[in-house]
């Protein structure tokens, strides 16, 4: 299956348009980066221009992500689940299958490519909670690469055990002290080291977020998540789905998922937020739900912010999802009333969790765990012959420990 | 002609240079800030650049940023530091510039941030993640205030960049010594002060250089090259030092500070 990460252009002006020259998606997205990143940026976007027109690029990363992360991931028809709901059908997209355990190896390899073409010879990267800075220190592994990963100290506490899968694979975790210690501060500091390195480092960002051409190109790579789907949907059921659901923190898994769906009408495309335990203030992390337009982490996006422009603490018990902000072709998408973005709290996620696992042996991360728990409220109610995918972004065997804290259960 | 028009038409017909020291607003709280300003001023600094805290600035080290969130975690809010400047700017004596966040200008309305800035004595803004190519509408908008908006050229910056950010810079051009984060550096790198004079031939905009000054060194190394110098972390520095000891203290030796750097720069009176 071809990856195809330069599909031919959505026609102009639809919902799939975009970013334009300057990295617009509508009005969001652009670069409010410091002067030294914009030396940068030029540079990946021209070599990101390159690689899209070179076949051998194109060819490398398809071989790998065939067999180096086991593409195409399977289309699991969840089929207890879906018999204990009553409703619609429950299919799982099982990115948890990947090599790595979750979608971010598909734009850590791109990324990683895109290093060695551009002759650099260092990685730095961010991660929240492990899966990212996980991907890319095995990418690091795969090719050679010295790299250095940022993680905040909350998210360390949090994830233990990747941490410690990093540091196998030879990468050095920096913790991160300031302000939240989670996510959003990691990616503070490797905008920081990004300054002083940029001439022969390259940071691998994980997500949909942050400066021009960042948002474009990790949702590229990770567009073989939907082009899979619905190739897969095709072969199977004879058509696309009636709806795709996907968790939502930066939104590069959901962006990877809806962005080919998004010329086809007829599917409905659910993004879920992390609802955390209440709609308070700092009791989230559902920018697209409750926060407002404005800038963060060089992007021009939705944020969660206070009356000042500062951003605001919030809230998640999935650390993947904890963060203030959301990749600004989420927003465009929004506005334009092509994808209906909406929240699950903590508990729901926990108790779409526990019932993945035991309806069907399959345990979803906590991300995750917010977008079944999201399809099988939808699938209630739905007609047996309606289908509803889910992005299963990744397994929860990271989250163990966590999810035993949080139901008081002590072990080990 | 502005306020930094003013300053920089004055200091290079004397063949002096300007000595501008870069404070964070209310660290340990506004008051306090405003009188160090007054004091740095009264020290012989040109000019005045006031850090508006923000959550997640990446273009700051830790030294500026760990004072953004001590400002931010005492709960100071953008109108009390515009409160302050309105008091202390017409007993100045000299330009005072905010650097801020495009976050914290956004949120608030461009329109209603220059205005307000404007309404407080604020003589230009410096906007560090707004490059050039997003800055159009805040550029226009700060022409019609005759506020300057300062722009940053980096030594990554390319020469034909570089000269299309001197045409939309106003007030002057902040040379970023280094490709890196705001902070004190021993050493800065020895074909600065050669890329500062090319620049200063390409443009009449005075040419000042931040990031990494520290030293009376620094100073005299580099302000031939340049019309001034940037000092920032080497004084927020000594200003955290506020919260543990006699105010009066601190203030005067942030002043003997920036007074030694003062009378490293060329022509000097003092």
């Amino acid at each position: 299956m071809s990856t195809n990460i330069a599909p031919a252009g959505a026609p102009i002006g639809s919902a799939a348009a975009g970013p334009d020259a300057r990295g617009r998606f509508g009005q969001f997205g652009g670069r409010y980066v410091p002067e030294t990143l914009v030396y940068a940026l030029d540079q990946l976007q021209a070599e990101y221009a390159k690689a899209c027109a070179d076949p051998a690029f194109q060819a490398e990363l398809d071989e790998l992500l065939e067999h180096f992360v086991g593409r195409p991931s399977p289309l699991y028809h969840a089929r207890r689940l879906s018999a204990q709901i009553g409703g619609a059908q429950i299919w799982l997209k099982r990115e948890d299958l990947n090599h790595t355990g979750a979608h971010k190896i598909n734009n850590t390899l791109g990324q990683a490519l895109l290093t060695l073409r551009m002759g650099k010879k260092r990685v730095i990267a961010e991660t929240g909670a492990g899966p990212h800075g996980v991907a890319t220190a095995t990418a690091c592994a795969h090719f050679g690469l010295p790299c250095v990963v940022y993680m905040g100290e909350e998210d360390i506490r949090r994830q233990a055990p990747n941490v410690f899968s990093m540091r196998l694979l030879g990468a050095e975790v920096r913790p991160v002290a300031s302000g939240s210690r989670t996510l959003r501060d990691a990616i503070n500091e490797a905008m920081r080291d990004w300054m002083a390195s940029v001439g022969d480092t390259h940071y691998i960002l994980g997500s949909v977020v942050g400066p021009h051409p960042f948002p474009r190109i990790v949702r590229d790579f990770q567009s073989v998540i939907g082009r899979e789907t619905i190739e897969q949907c095709r072969s199977r059921l004879g058509r696309l789905p009636n709806l795709a659901v996907a968790c939502v923190g930066g939104g590069s898994n959901a962006a990877g998922m809806f962005y080919p769906l998004v010329e086809h009408a007829e599917v409905e495309l659910v993004g879920v937020e992390a609802g955390g335990r209440s709609p308070q203030p700092g009791d989230h992390a559902a920018s697209l739900t409750y926060g407002s337009p404005g800038v963060l982490h060089g992007s021009f996006s939705y944020v969660m912010q206070d009356e000042d422009g500062q951003t605001s603490p919030v809230h998640s018990m999935s650390a993947g999802l904890d963060y203030p902000g959301v990749g600004p072709e989420h927003s465009y998408w929004k506005d334009a009333g092509r994808v209906h973005y909406t929240s699950c709290r903590d508990d729901e996620a926990m108790a779409a969790f526990d019932a993945l696992a035991a309806s069907e042996g399959i345990m979803p991360a906590l991300e995750s765990s917010h977008a079944v728990a999201k399809a099988m409220e939808l699938a209630r109610g739905r007609s047996q012959d309606d289908v509803i995918v889910v992005c299963l972004s990744g397994r929860g065997d990271k989250d163990a420990s966590e999810i035993a804290r949080l139901k008081g259960v002590k072990f080990g | 002609m502005s306020a930094i028009e003013n300053l920089f038409a004055k200091l290079r017909s004397a063949n002096r240079k300007a000595l501008m020291p870069f404070i964070t607003a209310g660290d340990p709280d506004v008051a306090f800030t405003g009188e160090v300003l007054l004091e740095l001023v009264r020290r012989g600094a040109s000019m005045c650049e006031v850090g508006i805290p923000y959550s997640d600035p990446i273009a700051d080290g830790p030294v500026i940023q760990a004072s953004y969130t001590r400002s931010l975690d005492k709960g100071v809010k953008l109108r009390d530091i515009l409160t302050m400047l309105r008091e202390t700017t017409p007993k100045l004596g000299a330009p005072a510039v905010t650097m801020v966040s495009y976050a914290i200008v956004y949120r608030h309305g461009v329109e209603k941030y220059c205005d307000a800035a404007r309404a407080a004595g604020v003589a230009g803004l410096i906007v560090p993640d707004l490059p050039v190519d997003e800055s159009r509408q805040l550029l226009d908008i700060c022409n019609s205030r005759d506020l300057s908006l300062i722009q940053l050229v980096t030594p990554l910056t390319p020469r034909d960049r570089a000269l299309r950010i001197c045409e939309t810079s106003t007030g002057f051009v902040y040379y970023v010594s280094v490709a890196g984060i705001t902070g004190e550096r021993t050493q800065l790198p020895p074909e600065l002060a050669e890329s500062v004079a090319w620049l200063r031939q390409q443009t009449n905009l005075p040419i000042c250089i931040g990031f990494g000054v520290s030293t009376p060194e620094h100073v005299k190394l580099l302000a031939p090259a340049a019309d001034g110098l940037i000092v920032g972390s080497a004084l927020v520095r000594r200003i955290a030092a506020a919260a543990q000891r006699p105010r009066a203290e601190v203030i005067k030796e942030a002043g003997d500070y920036i007074a030694s750097l003062v009378a490293a720069l060329p022509g000097s009176p003092r």
